[in-house]
């Protein structure tokens, strides 16, 4: 199967007063039609602006982009802001973080929700307005043609991420990009969130990136796993070749860091010694050198001074090291 | 962990209760309800020991951890630290007891004020205290800094020159920086990415191990508090419902909403993940301003029966050590596949119906929002 | 929503009491000897004393106080006999240097002042708003700085120099317009707007500097806030994400201050009014203060003071208006 996005060799990069941020730096990566990737990575790393690249959200004013983004065969990048602009919302959807900041607080949910519609379709207000309850319905609103005249702080977090959820997919997009949608909520409401997005893309196929630092989340939810470190991708595969088979030290580090509910009790944490580097003065090398505790068995220093391509280690199992395979096999077997 | 030697409390809490006045808008404001942001809850802590307190958001963790330092007034109960009650004491008396408690905040972006060194704020409570440490305070801050892995050298700079971490890190120094018998930790770790997370997780593992200091730790994360706690408390809307020993509570829940509560926590694991038994509970936390009859969870409970909307269940001790406040405890391991709560269609208030979302969160916009209230507490109160 | 506006009301009302007894009293602890201001040149002690009498000021000031209400419900007469003057209800208080009920010489000086305020009210907050927008989405660009250093010169120049120069240039200069003399707009509509125009613009000005600065900040706001970037995501034009979502949650604060400048205005503009010679509010007050004519200055003290209280009731209206989180509390 083809790609439905693309993305190629992405960069953003922020003048700012301190210097150039280089938020995202040379990211690749591809989604099939349907199936549903995971961006991880800590704060900071580039993955809110890699989604909002994607949906022509950064303004160009402050952002330099360069690359490509090819969604169904177009890239976006090279198109106008208006063409970009009539995909929004229609083609490719996005929903974010906070709920209880999202909506808009004066305006009711049934118009906001209307407003989506009637921006891409020539329909008629009560015909719009049917829409928007049976989008309502469809995230398990109760009550929908009560709710659709409420306001937004009528409702709870729960509630206002499922109106997000309704008006992302209210004109059935076919890809929906998910910027850490249940980071906000409660793991109760979480969870219904997360059953909830699951069910509405077995129904209607979209095409789903997520992005979030949670890695159980991607678990429940992601079939390809895009690991970001410093504004790059430092190893992408399937979930199973992530969580099973990782490689590079950053995805081990990750890992043993979380606190899992399922690990042996008795066991401490290992975690990533250090912190992040500033975008603005990456380090020479392996951006995740300074951190990296298996730097030492590279040879002359390459880790300092060389920077590591993104290298197919299995097919379809991209990792970007200098470790050689026997290596990379040694430091997960020490780390797990 | 609790094995073998002496208990010696550290932090008993009984009956504690905090509510807040819900005030009418207007020139002349009433009192028309109350926030039970606690109500009724008992606790306690042995030296040495950390005590996990879970809860979803706005059920009274932070409240009950600030009650206890007397950073807000408790309605009514006793707070016994290192044997004296606390709760009915001034600011003057509570001073020498301030000493053997400290607390960490969450947002260690807000907690430190920022136009003060990192070594006028790690230091501030010997001064607070009139305490002159051998080698004078600088030198002290300084060992302090070295302790929690931050650069010494590091202590004329301010807070915004620091990372995240760091900044927890900063946080952390202060709270032990006297040498407490108690601290109380909310959320020290839910800003921060999970790299960080751990080596903040490990470094209050390893003071605990060196001091013999107690923590209160304040979480919503169930799977970092399995990682540090020793005995765990979940609180829902204001109660605790569940008490146990970690090993205990995390492999043979008994109350309803604990079990809820761990089925929704996602393990990072595909496989794992995907066999995992689950009850997905419809709903929101109700409103504390109207809480629901009865066993409070009731609304959202999926084994509630008639008892359990016109009876309180009073907490019972089922094994030793686990106590749970349910009419009918489960007893019998879960079947695995997904177990829904009630509809939250049948269960959501409709507009004009108690507990409907508009009362309650225009109710409370008008007190005022409580995570700003705990963004606003610096380092200067304590 | 009902209950929130009578209750306001209610208190409104009670706010206006309150000031006006505040104003009454602060004036009559003024040093001058009101009777003595009453009467004209020829004045022997015997006309000084009976105006005393006829205008109640040998009572207490509460007394008096009592007699200025029941005069603004039921109407009052000073003096007694023929001679006595009757003003009728509402009776603010009569002028004797002028021979006229206060309320009538405040009506008759309403229009001018009524025209300047609405005029310029309606251009410094369209310029204003329009210039803020504009500059808050080129921020940091050249025609951000333009504007936000003109509206710093704007900001900080006295409206008396404004006015003088443009009397000086417009006028006397360039001859592009004739002196200013107001007469009412339906007497004749082109002298009207040839007076009215340079006044309006001054005013436009110097109140737009302050919208700008306002507007820009406020869009600046809430242009960074989540609901924007989920206006955006909509596919929204951009034309819309502005007018529609960021500048209506940024309005409050704009609504607040145009509320109460435009109550400001009412009670005239008094230093552009004097120079441009307005049958104003304004100028009333200052002949008022010259004569001086303590009814009059009593009056248009206690109707400016309630346009300003009026002005607070009509802005909180405004804001359950458009924030329906103050409406539904
Ligand atoms: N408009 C901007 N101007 C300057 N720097 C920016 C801007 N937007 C983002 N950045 C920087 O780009 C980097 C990447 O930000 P991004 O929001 O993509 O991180 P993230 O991976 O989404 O992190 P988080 O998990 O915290 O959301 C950060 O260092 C951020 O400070
Ligand atoms: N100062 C206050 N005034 C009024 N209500 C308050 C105040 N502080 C807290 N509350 C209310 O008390 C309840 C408990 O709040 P609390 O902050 O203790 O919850 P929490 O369990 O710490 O939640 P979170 O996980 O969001 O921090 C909430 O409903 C909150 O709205
Ligand atoms: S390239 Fe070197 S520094 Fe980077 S992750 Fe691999 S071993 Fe570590
Ligand atoms: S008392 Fe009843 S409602 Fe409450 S948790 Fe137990 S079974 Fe559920
Ligand atoms: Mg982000
Ligand atoms: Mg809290």
């Amino acid at each position: 199967m083809s790609a439905f996005l693309e993305v190629k060799d992405l960069h953003v990069s922020f003048p700012t007063g301190d210097g150039v941020v280089r938020a995202v730096d040379g990211l690749s990566f591809s989604v099939e039609k349907g199936k549903t990737l995971a961006i991880v990575g800590e704060s900071g790393s580039g993955k809110s602006v890699t989604a909002q690249a994607v949906m022509g959200l950064l303004n160009r004013n402050f952002a330099d982009i360069t690359g490509q983004v090819w969604l169904d065969g177009q890239d976006l990048l090279a198109m106008s802001d208006d063409q970009v602009r009539e995909l929004r919302g229609e083609s490719m959807a996005m929903i974010f973080q906070d709920p209880m900041s999202s909506l808009h607080p004066f305006y009711r949910i049934g118009d906001q929700l209307m407003e989506a519609v009637r921006i891409h379709h020539k329909v008629s207000k009560s015909e719009a307005r049917e829409r928007a309850i049976d989008a309502l319905r469809q995230v398990g609103i109760p009550a929908p043609e009560r709710r659709v005249d409420d306001y937004p702080h009528q409702l709870s977090g729960g509630m206002r991420q499922r109106v997000m959820i309704a008006m992302a997919l209210i004109n059935s997009p076919q890809l929906l990009i998910a910027d850490e949608p249940t980071t906000a909520l409660d793991v109760t409401v979480q969870a219904q969130i997360t059953e909830l997005m699951l069910k509405l893309q077995a129904e209607t196929g979209t095409t789903l990136m997520i992005i979030t630092h949670d890695l159980g989340v991607v678990a429940d939810m992601a079939d390809e796993v895009t690991v970001m470190y410093a504004g790059r991708a430092v190893e992408m595969g399937t979930t199973d070749d992530i969580y099973y088979r990782p490689e590079m030290p950053y995805t081990l580090g990750l890992l043993a860091s979380v606190p899992r509910l399922d690990s042996d009790l008795s066991e401490r944490l290992d975690p990533i010694p250090g912190n992040p580097p500033s975008l603005i003065n990456l380090p020479r090398g392996c951006v995740f050198s300074p951190r990296c505790t298996f730097k030492g068995e590279v040879a002359d220093n390459r880790c300092a001074t060389e920077r590591p391509e993104l290298l197919a280690s299995t097919p379809g199992h991209l990792v970007r090291c200098h470790l050689n395979a026997a290596q990379r096999q040694a430091a997960r077997e020490s780390t797990t | 962990m609790t094995e073998s030697v002496e208990r010696e409390e550290v932090l008993r809490v009984e009956g504690l209760r905090v509510y807040f006045p819900v005030k009418s808008r207007g020139v002349f404001p009433r009192t028309v309800g109350q926030i039970k942001a606690v109500d009724g809850v008992d606790l306690s802590v042995d030296r040495g020991e950390t005590l996990g307190l879970v809860g979803e958001s706005g059920c009274g963790k932070s409240t009950t951890g600030r009650a206890i330092l007397r950073l807000i007034d408790p309605t009514a109960g006793h707070v016994v630290i290192n044997g004296t009650d606390v709760a009915g004491m001034s600011r003057r008396q509570l001073r020498p007891v301030r000493k053997q408690a400290q607390m960490i905040f969450q947002d260690p972006y807000n907690a430190l004020n920022p136009r003060h060194t990192v070594g006028a704020i790690i230091g501030a409570p010997f001064k607070i205290q009139k305490i002159d440490p051998p080698g004078g305070i600088r030198t002290a801050v300084q060992e302090i800094m070295e302790r929690v892995g931050l650069n010494p050298e590091h202590v004329n700079r301010y807070p915004n020159e620091f990372s995240g971490g760091q900044r927890q890190r900063i946080g952390i120094a202060r709270a032990i920086a006297l040498r407490p018998r108690l601290i109380i930790c909310d959320e020290p770790v839910s800003a921060l990415d999970v790299s960080i997370q751990a080596q903040i997780l490990n470094l209050l593992q390893d003071l605990q191990e060196e001091f013999k200091v107690s923590y209160l730790f304040i979480a919503h994360d169930l799977a970092v508090v399995r990682q540090i706690a020793h005995r765990v408390a979940v609180m829902y809307l204001g109660h605790i419902v569940e008490t146990a020993p970690r090993s205990v509570l995390y492999s043979e829940p008994m109350h309803p909403y604990t079990n809820a509560l761990l089925s929704a926590v996602p393990v990072p694991d595909p496989r794992v993940q995907s066999e995992r038994e689950r009850i997905l509970l419809g709903g929101d936390l109700p409103s504390p301003l109207n809480p629901p009859s009865g066993c409070v969870f009731h609304t959202r409970c999926f084994i509630a029966q008639d008892r359990c909307r016109t009876e309180v269940p009073q907490m019972r001790t089922m094994a030793p050590d686990h106590e749970v406040a349910c009419h009918f405890p489960i007893t019998e391991p879960l079947k695995g596949g997904v177990i829904h709560g009630p509809d939250p269609g049948l269960t959501a208030p409709l507009p004009g119906e108690p507990g409907y979302w508009s009362e309650t969160v225009t109710d409370l916009g008008g007190v005022g929002s409580p995570r700003l209230d705990s963004a606003n507490s610096t380092d200067e109160g304590i | 929503m009902g209950g929130y506006v009578v209750r306001r009301v209610l208190i409104m009302l009670l706010l206006l009491l309150l000031l006006s007894f505040t104003v009454f009293v602060l004036f009559s602890l003024l040093p001058a000897d009101v009777a003595r201001l009453t009467c004209g040149k020829i004045c022997t002690p015997e006309t000084i004393e009976a105006n005393r009498i006829r205008l109640g000021l040998d009572k207490s000031v509460i007394e008096q106080y009592w007699i200025f209400l029941q005069g603004l419900v039921l109407g009052r007469t000073y003096g007694q006999g023929p001679g006595a003057i009757v003003c009728n209800a509402p009776c603010l208080g009569y002028s004797f240097t002028r021979q006229e009920p206060v309320l009538k010489l405040i009506l008759d000086r309403l229009p001018a002042t009524l025209f300047l305020a609405l005029g310029a009210f309606v251009l410094f907050l369209i310029g204003g708003v329009a210039l803020g927008v504009y500059s808050a989405l080129r921020r940091g660009r050249w025609q951000d700085k333009t504007v936000m250093g003109i509206s710093l010169i704007g900001y900080s120049l006295p409206s008396f120099f404004i006015g003088l120069v443009v009397i000086y240039f417009v006028i006397i200069r360039w001859q592009l317009l004739p002196f200013p003399s107001y007469v009412n707009p339906w007497v004749d509509p082109l002298q009207f707007l040839q007076t009215m125009i340079l006044p309006w613009l001054v005013l436009a000005v110097l109140y737009a500097a302050f919208y700008t600065r306002l507007t820009r900040s406020q869009m600046l706001e809430t242009l960074n806030d989540d609901y924007i970037r989920t206006a955006r995501a909509k596919g929204l034009p951009e034309s819309v994400v502005i007018r529609k979502h960021a500048l209506r949650a940024g309005l409050t604060p704009i609504v607040t201050a145009a509320g109460l400048d435009f109550a400001g205005l009412l009670g005239g503009a008094i230093i552009l009014e004097t120079i441009f010679s307005l049958p104003g509010l304004g100028s009333l007050a200052v002949s008022a203060v010259l004569s001086p004519d303590l009814p009059i200055l009593v009056g248009v003290t206690l109707i400016t003071a309630s346009f300003i209280i009026i002005a607070n009731l009509v802005v909180d209206l405004l804001y359950a208006v458009i924030d329906p989180r103050v409406r539904l509390a």
